[in-house]
């Protein structure tokens, strides 16, 4: 089966995937794709996730999937309703780049960094365990999760692609 | 986003001048510096949201070299000088005579160069437009980047994630012999940076 069904996870957005299909996110620079996989149902989830925290959110209609703190919750919620269970959810991510060194700037720009450490910090909190990781950098990432066996698969300009 | 929905016809035309004047002056620069008629397109304002604001070169993966220059000063903002490889290719052979052999990748020296002719071009744009509307906009040093373009776009697209999900930008694409050589300078204004622009321009908003 050579044709896979093609998920594509957009910015600041997320998704499931079962049954074989792929979980696609493209263009990752400072944002931060993380994966969560079930090995024993075959339960794919990705989130593109654009900011570290809901707290500074001024929107009138919020975007759970943008931000660390509301995506994962709510990237859980349609896992274990898709049939996924907490005990073997297992966590891979990657993104979180620095994709220009600036100096004099300090938070704003250091915003890949604390993308990845709030998406560390969540999945603390939910005791899932992050079993690989492709963070930091300066460079973009492309990634595709296979819901078959949970290979995450990132591709980038400078370092061809690699599976973790 | 609601601050963006009452954005009236002549308000994005007076954006679309924003565009035109800074744009203007940069493709003079670049007109003077390779020594060639630059042409450049009618500016574009649009309200785009995340994912199709890198379609715009190419597509989220689409090899791009960009030049980020964070504006500060009364209206700050995010630029990009945008520039497909081809592009910066035939720059390098004509403005500094550098060969760029057929090789993956560019040397220190290479970027160092595109850098600064990115830098002239921004600096000419928002010197510009900082005349026009006296308001004190200052690029901060250059950074370059050759990588996919949503990863490098979404960067300056930060300061509106806070508050929506699209973001407001004033592209102008420019051309020089007909498709030889394209550049796009998108200015992103932080959402705060409007009223302002807006104010500086006499246009009152209610």
């Amino acid at each position: 089966m050579i044709q896979h069904n093609l998920v594509k996870v957009g910015m600041a957005d997320l998704n499931i995937a079962t049954d074989g299909a792929i979980l696609k996110t493209t263009g990752l620079g400072s944002c931060v794709g993380l994966t969560l996989y079930d090995p024993i149902r075959k339960v794919a989830g990705m989130a593109h996730v654009m900011l570290p925290s809901s707290e500074i959110a001024r929107e009138t209609k919020m975007n759970v999937a943008k931000y660390a703190d509301t995506a994962i919750p709510e990237l859980l919620d349609r896992m274990l309703a898709a049939g996924a269970q907490m005990i073997s959810m297992k966590a891979k991510m990657a993104g979180g780049a620095q994709m220009f060194a600036m100096s004099g700037h300090t938070d704003s720009l250091r915003i890949g960094p604390r993308n990845v450490e709030s998406c560390t910090a969540m999945m603390l909190k939910f005791k899932i365990p992050i079993i690989s990781q492709d963070t930091g950098g300066s460079f973009g990432r492309t990634i595709e999760f296979d819901s078959i066996n949970g290979m995450l698969s990132i591709r980038s300009v400078q370092f061809g692609t690699k599976e973790i | 986003m609601s601050l963006f929905n009452r954005f009236e016809a002549f308000e994005l035309d007076v954006l679309k001048e924003v565009g035109n004047i800074g744009a203007g002056n940069a493709a003079t620069a670049l007109s003077r510096l390779l020594d060639k008629p630059v042409d450049m397109a009618v500016p574009k304002v649009s309200l785009l949201p995340f994912e199709e604001v890198a379609e715009r070169v190419g597509g989220s993966e689409q090899i791009v070299i960009a030049v980020f220059l964070r504006v500060e000063g009364e209206a700050p903002g995010n630029m990009f000088f945008i520039i497909e490889e081809a592009s910066a290719k035939r720059i390098l052979r004509q403005l500094v005579s550098i060969d760029i052999e057929e090789q993956e990748g560019y040397s220190e020296m290479e970027l160092s160069a595109l850098c600064e002719i990115g830098n002239i071009l921004a600096g000419s744009y928002l010197s510009s437009l900082a005349d026009f509307t006296h308001l004190t906009m200052a690029p901060s040093v250059p950074a370059i980047a050759v990588d996919m373009a949503g990863a490098i776009l979404s960067y300056g697209l930060m300061q509106y994630g806070e508050m929506g999900d699209s973001a407001l930008l004033i592209e102008t694409t420019f051309l020089e012999d007909r498709q030889s050589l394209e550049g796009h300078f998108f200015l992103i204004p932080d959402p705060e940076s409007f009223e302002k622009i807006f104010r500086a321009l006499g246009v009152v908003s209610e």
